[in-house]
């Protein structure tokens, strides 16, 4: 499943990289401590996350994660949003909390192909 | 004033890449309490090993490394170095700071145990993961500390397999 339909699917607002959501996400992971994310998440990940500061950017960029979902209406730092536009890092907001995301992602994933 | 700061640490950046098929290494300034720039140096190192070749599953297991490593020194250092060495077979890193050091290193290695202050916190570190997760990823770990002057790490990942 490519970001692309996740995006449409969740209505999601893509902030930044709109020209990386063909890539394909084979998983997905959610969490708000960087060292769980790190050293739990996997490559090719849709991360779900309630952090906003510049930090996730590195830890997405490290574990190539397809990208990164902000939620609760969070807004990303400005500095966020250029270091990703730098590494190719898509970021997407939702109004949702990261509950709901995380839910409905997971069906989509799951249950929706 | 922030850009500057990126400048500099920036400069402080040195590689001292030896363009060899058997043989590559490197030295990274970390500089304490720099959040702004965490994982920088785990950035270049990845993008080093990548141009190198090196298989992506090893890559990985480098960038978590390198990346809590560089935390660490962020975290509870004023400044300290991480260095990597590249060989057949296998590739070391090695992370020594002038910081705090470690009163208890079981402890310290223990998961979710952390001396980690609020504003560590705030950022999503301090989880009390980084030893656990270098751990968790290297084939050989070794770490010694002296409280109150600072902190040796190595890590040794296997290129490989074992």
């Amino acid at each position: 499943m490519t970001l692309e339909t996740i995006v449409d699917e969740l209505g999601l607002k893509c902030k930044c990289c709109w020209e990386k959501l063909k890539r394909e996400v084979t998983g997905g992971y959610s969490g708000d401590l960087l060292s769980d994310v790190m050293g739990n998440s996997s490559s090719g990940d849709i991360w779900v996350t309630r952090q906003v500061h510049l930090n996730i950017v590195a830890v997405a960029s490290l574990k190539d994660h397809a990208g990164i979902v902000i939620v609760q209406g969070a807004k990303p730092d400005k500095d966020t949003l250029e270091k990703a536009q730098k590494e190719g890092i898509p970021i997407m907001v939702s109004d949702l909390s990261e509950f709901e995301v995380v839910g409905k992602i997971y069906h989509l994933m799951h249950y929706a192909q | 004033m922030k850009a500057s700061r990126v400048a500099s640490a920036r400069s402080w950046l040195r590689t001292s890449n030896v363009p060899s098929d058997e043989y590559l290494e490197g030295i990274y300034y970390v500089q304490g309490r720099d959040f702004v720039d965490a994982g920088i140096v785990s950035s270049e190192i990845k993008k080093n090993l990548k141009e190198k070749g090196i298989p992506e599953s090893i890559i990985r297991k480098v960038a978590v490394v390198t990346f809590e490593a560089e935390v660490n020194i962020i975290s509870y250092a004023e400044q300290g170095t991480i260095q990597y060495y590249v060989e057949p077979g296998s590739i070391t890193i090695e992370a020594k700071d002038i910081g705090i050091g470690i009163e208890d290193i079981e402890l310290a290695q223990q998961e979710g145990y952390s001396t980690a202050d609020d504003s560590i916190r705030e950022m999503g570190f301090g989880a009390g993961m980084g030893l656990a997760n270098i751990r968790k990823y290297s084939d050989e770990f070794e770490i010694t500390s002296v409280p109150k002057e600072g902190t040796y790490l190595r890590s040794t990942i296997y290129v490989n397999g074992k």
